[in-house]
């Protein structure tokens, strides 16, 4: 019976490390911890081209994390795209005439939506749409123009 | 020529037989697990012989797996200036496959070869057929419980060797070779999904669980109950497991990861 | 009516024929044994009787019930009352003996643990072994695992036992100690015993009633005195272990003085 005991008290600390494992994988790995703040409000934007811009890409201003894209659509009748971000709620003061950019963390990073704010006295709310955007940069059109204007500046 | 295709054809059916043998074995297990929960403490004394016996060796190899990815990844990372993705190239490539896949193999040569062993020699020494003949099925008072106890255990086992990899890649990773250890976790977190990648893994090590243990159990049940064959059967077990591991994760993965 | 009928029994193992028409009856309150040479599928008949093998042709009563016919609960409801002795024991290695003999109580009723204890301290004492319960059957001797054995087998009241080869590699004394407790065990408890054996002396010490089993088929039944006075040449060899006679010493095959004269083979 004693040994029963005791086997029993290392099963239960065996399954406890397990999921302590496990949590800690979905915490401090996973971006679950994210998740917890995802309640906010709305916005859309639309880009002539969004690159390899992805659902759920970090939104940032001056490099804080202020909100994540919840999804991504085209436009039918314009044919830009039209993406839908999420802001956290917290962030509430963001000006009206904010600009948004889809950038590039590092060379071959990931790619995410940088905003720059306005000036404004009024504040984004559910709903609204950034005008001023500008498209990602596609890195084969780069390389095309640079070498196109080479080529004329050699002629 | 007539002989090799008659060798061939007697393989088949040997197989096929087997299978079904397996299948049906299964099925017996399975009918046999609501009962357990009426009975839990034999679950939890297998589970204590199953994942805790497995545990050494797991958390060993897990330390060393993840150092050892530190390094190499570091290495090859640092030629583009990447290292700061060091954490995430360790947590994606421990949860989605090594974590899974290195603790199924481990799982099958540790915890998986003593099944087959012991439930070979339970059958070698008659005492299986004893309970029978007490009235006791052997394969609900044994067999089920162990099989649940492998369920249990496997998922777990992979969750630790994957979190203690990562720890041991951010030990290799930030106090030998000074990567920053914001940018370790932070990049981690920033490209690891909860749903995508930890979830699938998870997943992928239940399967594994089942799969292994199933192996195991049915290589005991149906083994030659003679010294030789429950040896034999030991060794069928950890290659069978292997196999299936591998193949298994293959398709999991295409299911998973295959429409990214 | 007798506990046990075997009626026209066949059975094959792949296509040898390990039986091919056997008649038994089993009396109840009984020692019966069943003897033959080694390879007789004397084993192989208790575990037709137990249900753990489906017999080709013919049938199988026990209590008056046909036991290939029973669904699988009454099956293992009719082996509740029977009790069969493992040629091994057949010990739960993992179990101390007082936990193996407890092991059909606490599986099959629901009794408090201190009458577990009683009945299974009871049991032990009737085997001689009830200081040795704390032991692992590994710390057994084959003889006490036998006798824990058989505690365990009788641990539910059974109406009957099932000995397989009770006395084989025994040393005199343990030997002479199973066939005392086989003896007095059917005479307190009102058991029905059949007892497997080719330990001719010591079987037929005990057994009231003895078939006689080879090739297949039943070759001589009767009491320990009908067989020794038997006419049969084969029954003679078996009962009184003669190296020759109608088995043969030497394996089948062409004549020494042939094969002598035969180099052939070295060439």
């Amino acid at each position: 019976m004693m040994q029963n005991k005791s086997t029993e008290i290392i099963v239960g600390m065996f399954v406890a490390a397990g999921i302590a494992a496990l949590f800690m994988l979905a915490m401090k790995v996973s971006n679950l911890g994210d998740f917890t703040d995802e309640a906010g409000y709305q916005v859309t934007a639309e880009f002539e081209n969004i690159g390899g811009l992805k659902v759920r890409a970090p939104v940032t201003m001056a490099g804080v994390r202020v909100g994540r894209v919840s999804s991504i659509n085209l436009d039918p009748t314009t044919y830009n795209a039209e993406v839908t971000i999420n802001m956290y709620s917290q962030f509430d003061n963001i000006p009206y005439d904010t600009s948004a950019s889809i950038y590039t963390a590092g060379l071959l990073g990931e790619q995410y939506i940088g905003l720059v704010a306005g000036a404004e006295e009024e504040f984004l709310q559910d709903g609204d749409v950034i005008d001023l955007t500008q498209p990602a940069l596609v890195l084969e059109q780069v390389i095309g123009q640079f070498l196109y204007s080479k080529a004329e500046g050699e002629e | 020529m007539i002989n090799l295709i008659r060798s061939l054809g007697r393989w088949g059916l040997g197989t096929f037989e087997r299978l079904g043998r397996g299948h049906l074995f299964l099925l017996h297990i399975l009918a046999g697990i609501p009962g357990l929960f009426l009975r839990f403490s034999l679950v939890i004394q297998q589970v204590y012989s199953v994942g805790v016996l497995s545990l050494l060796i797991i958390l060993i190899s897990g330390l060393f797996v993840g150092m050892v990815l530190g390094l190499q990844g570091y290495n090859t990372l640092v030629d583009f200036g990447a290292e700061e993705s060091l954490g995430v190239l360790v947590s994606l490539s421990l949860v989605r496959e090594l974590g899974p896949v290195v603790s199924a193999l481990l799982f099958a040569g540790r915890a998986g070869s003593a099944l087959t062993a012991e439930i070979g020699l339970m059958k070698s020494t008659e005492q299986l057929s004893g309970m029978e003949m007490m009235a006791v099925d052997p394969i609900r008072r044994v067999i089920a419980p162990r099989f649940m106890a492998g369920l249990i255990s496997m998922p777990l086992l992979a969750a630790i060797f994957s979190a203690v990899g990562i720890i041991g890649a951010f030990l290799v990773g930030h106090g030998l070779l000074g990567v920053d250890d914001g940018a370790f976790w932070s990049q981690m977190q920033a490209k690891t999904d909860f749903y995508d990648d930890i979830m699938n893994g998870v997943i992928k090590s239940v399967v594994f669980g089942f799969v292994v243990t199933w192996i195991a159990l049915f290589e005991g049940h149906d083994a030659i109950p003679t010294s030789e064959g429950v040896g034999r059967a030991t060794t069928r077990t950890v290659v069978h497991s292997a196999f299936a591991i591998l193949g298994l994760d293959f398709v999991l993965t295409a299911l998973m990861f295959g429409d990214e | 009516m007798p506990l046990i009928k075997i009626r026209d029994l066949h059975f094959y193992r792949g296509n040898r024929a390990i039986f091919e028409g056997v008649n038994i009856d089993i009396e109840r309150g009984k020692v019966t044994a069943i003897m033959g040479p080694s390879g007789t599928g004397k084993t192989t008949l208790l575990k037709l009787i137990g249900g753990q093998l489906r017999p080709d042709k013919g049938t199988i009563e026990v209590d008056g019930q046909n036991v290939h016919k029973l669904s699988r609960s009454d099956l293992y409801e009719l082996r509740k009352r029977m009790g069969m002795l493992f040629q091994s024991g057949a010990l739960l290695t993992d179990l101390t003996v007082y936990d193996n003999v407890a092991f059909p109580l606490r599986e099959h009723t629901n009794l408090p643990e201190s009458m577990i204890r009683d009945l299974v301290l009871m049991k032990l004492q009737a085997v001689g072994l009830r200081n040795a319960r704390n032991l692992q059957p590994a710390e057994l001797s084959g003889g006490m695992a036998r006798r824990v054995a058989l505690a365990r087998a009788v641990a539910l009241e059974p109406m009957m036992i099932m000995y397989d080869e009770p006395f084989t590699g025994q040393d005199p004394i343990s030997m002479g100690t199973l066939v005392n407790l086989i003896h007095r065990m059917n005479d307190a408890m009102g058991l029905t015993s059949i007892v497997v054996s080719h330990d001719v002396a010591e079987t037929a010490e005990i057994a009231d009633y003895i078939y006689l089993l080879s090739g297949g088929k039943i070759i001589e039944h009767g009491s320990p005195v009908q067989l020794r006075r038997s006419g049969s040449q084969w029954v003679q060899q078996f009962m009184q272990g003669l190296p020759d006679g109608p088995v043969p010493f030497h394996y089948a095959g062409p004549d020494f003085d042939e094969d002598l004269l035969k180099p052939e083979e070295y060439a």
